[in-house]
């Protein structure tokens, strides 16, 4: 089934590299030890832990024993916000975050006002980017956290996160960063952004699943979120799970080693799925775009097929084995169309319409053309049946279903 | 697939049947909205003297089963007579595909009140039935709730047990909702829902809707 299949979904998960998985069956089958363990092979899988960390570190310019293991990006988002939120409550009781936060931000941190803490979201403008002066205006006296997200997992804006970082050192107030989607995509400093803690995982960069890392800034201090042994600086506590760790660096790894390389490729293909995409008619391009290009992740595309809805598009492009995801309410589990689309000013319906192509280093110049060729098609069938389509583009309804009824591939 | 939708479900997604719009229909509406994600136009021609639908076609703007439940439900209805339609449950299009996920089961009452709206307007314009005066009840508000699906389980919001209160107090009516923890991610989708319903009812009434977590926490 694989080999039929064009992914490009990989804003979601993406495919583990081969070099990668063979890595770590050594550590299932043959170094399998708990790193506590006394014996021998507990004392191998230990420096395999700290070799995991240190290399992990190398590449956003920490120091080994400020990068926590987790089980993956969520989290190490709820650990950042719960834990901050609970050792700083003496301090201040006021959380900000962007508005275009993950669910694992944006909804950990409106639950705290159940335990009295108060959240303000900051907005963005257009294009996504973070309203500075409207960030400025909300910090209070009793601001004790700021969270933004580094490059946005819908329609890839970079933030300018060593400025966001920079206020927020200036005023003594912790700041996150959810970077899920920009590491390896980005070249990160966390000591040159002023970052004090950063989410990041392995998943997303062709690395295993299950496994992320929470860097948090010698001298910060939180409070753990589960009790148990004293794993992880007595952080996080549970079995390390060696074989992902070892994973997660190596495609850290790969992902550095290549960096240059990959990212041309995929800057080029994002390019040309956009330039194809966009001829369309009735589109719109979401996020950074034009002189801004330059801050949008290298791999993210995310359109607006107006007067249709994403869902219906996603099922068909997945009957023709073509994987993508939506910001419609139709295909969130909540029913609610995507928040980073309606904040960055869509209506409902335009959000309902968008589609989301994340690309990776395994996709080809003729996945590309097929995907546009594909999405054309589909696009063409829904707008010949939608019933939304205003008065004056009626010619999309009409001169369409004669095309549609000749031309039953859907099916297939 | 992620989603899970039967056979039967994606073959009329894939190939609409009676799509399209018929030229000087006899009945004619539109159900739901841009906004909601959702909506679905209906075309009839219903024979005066039989009163039997001799020819339906839609259009719709959704997903998948969106389509589907329309596009089945005009099969449905075809060749039959209007009081038949009018009895017909709001979640027979879905059976007739074999099961819909619970969180689109919605798609199935939008799609039988679609035809059943068109028949009503048909019904006044032939005089059959007197231009509604709604009285509003606390009867007819449980009636209008019975529309409104509750995605997690796919079952009516009255018949799920999340009514906790119905009140009518002059021109104010007062609706209480209550969500277990397991649907409170649903608590914004309910109240666009639960308002869109009651709004359509085109009253003079104030009304408010809360929803309220059974456990006690903010929603």
């Amino acid at each position: 089934m694989a080999q039929n299949i064009i992914y490009m979904d990989n804003g979601d998960t993406s495919r583990i590299d081969d070099e990668t998985l063979e890595y770590m069956n050594h550590f299932y089958t043959n170094s399998y030890g708990n790193p506590v363990s006394l014996h021998s092979l507990g004392m191998e899988a230990d420096e395999n832990l700290a070799e995991a960390r240190r290399i992990i570190a190398g590449t956003i310019n920490a120091e080994p024993e400020e990068i926590i293991f987790t089980s993956g990006a969520t989290e190490s988002n709820n650990m950042a916000i719960n834990g901050i939120a609970e050792y700083l409550k003496n301090k201040g009781n006021h959380i900000l975050i962007s508005s275009v936060e993950h669910s694992s931000v944006k909804a950990v941190a409106h639950r705290l006002k159940n335990d009295g803490y108060k959240i303000d979201e900051i907005i963005v403008d257009s294009e996504g980017f973070i309203d500075i002066e409207d960030f400025i205006s909300k910090i209070k006296v009793t601001t004790i956290l700021v969270s933004v997200i580094y490059a946005n997992y819908e329609i890839g804006t970079i933030q300018n996160i060593e400025e966001i970082g920079s206020i927020c050192r200036e005023r003594n107030i912790i700041f996150h960063t959810d970077a899920a989607q920009a590491y390896g995509k980005i070249k990160i400093d966390v000591k040159k952004e002023n970052i004090d803690l950063m989410t990041f995982n392995a998943h997303k960069n062709h690395g295993p699943k299950g496994v992320g890392a929470l860097y948090i800034r010698k001298g910060i201090k939180l409070r753990k979120l589960m009790e148990g042994g004293a794993h992880e600086f007595n952080l996080r506590p549970g079995t390390e799970n060696i074989p992902a760790l070892m994973g997660f660096a190596r495609s850290a790894e790969i992902a550095q080693r290549d960096f240059e390389a990959n990212n041309k490729i995929l800057i080029s293909l994002r390019d040309k799925l956009t330039d194809g995409l966009l001829k369309i008619d009735h589109v719109t391009f979401n996020g950074p775009k034009g002189t801004n290009i330059s801050k949008r992740l290298p791999h993210n595309v995310d359109i607006t097929f107006h007067y249709i809805e994403g869902e219906a598009i996603l099922m068909h492009l997945s009957l023709r084995g073509i994987c993508v995801s939506s910001g419609s309410a139709c295909s969130s589990k909540t029913l609610e169309p995507s928040h980073i689309l309606t904040a960055i000013g869509l209506k409902h319906e335009q959000a309902h319409g968008s589609i989301r192509f994340t690309l990776s280093k395994f996709n080809t110049e003729e996945e590309i053309d097929e995907v546009i060729k594909n999405v054309t098609e589909v696009v063409q069938i829904l707008r010949s049946m939608s019933s939304f389509v205003p008065e004056e583009h009626s010619e999309l309804i009409s001169k369409n279903a004669k095309t549609f009824y000749k031309n039953k591939k859907a099916g297939e | 697939m992620a989603l899970k939708y039967t056979d039967k479900t994606i073959d009329h997604f894939t190939k609409p049947r009676n799509l399209g719009t018929i030229e000087h229909a006899d009945a004619e509406a539109t159900e739901g909205s841009p906004a909601c994600g959702d909506m679905v136009n209906y075309t009839l021609k219903i024979n005066p003297d039989t009163l039997i639908i001799e020819d339906i076609k839609f259009r719709s703007y959704g997903c998948a089963s969106n389509i589907a439940t329309a596009s089945i439900a005009t099969e449905m209805v075809m060749g039959k007579h209007i009081d038949e339609v009018k009895n017909m449950g709001t979640t027979q299009a879905a059976s007739e595909l074999g099961g819909l996920p619970p969180v689109k089961m919605h798609c199935s009452v939008l799609a039988i009140n679609g035809i059943k709206a068109a028949i009503r307007e048909y019904e006044k314009k032939i005089g059959r039935i007197l231009d509604e005066k709604r009285v509003i009840t606390e009867k007819s508000l449980f009636n209008i709730l019975k529309n409104v699906i509750n995605p997690k389980h796919g079952v009516n919001l009255v018949d799920n047990g999340n009514i906790l209160r119905v009140k009518i107090d002059g021109q104010d009516i007062f609706i209480v909702i209550g969500l277990e923890p397991d649907e409170e991610m649903y608590a914004a989708n309910i109240n666009e829902e639960v308002m869109e319903h009651l709004e359509a009812m085109k009253c003079s009434h104030e009304i408010m809707v809360k929803i309220e977590s059974k456990t006690g926490n903010f929603i």
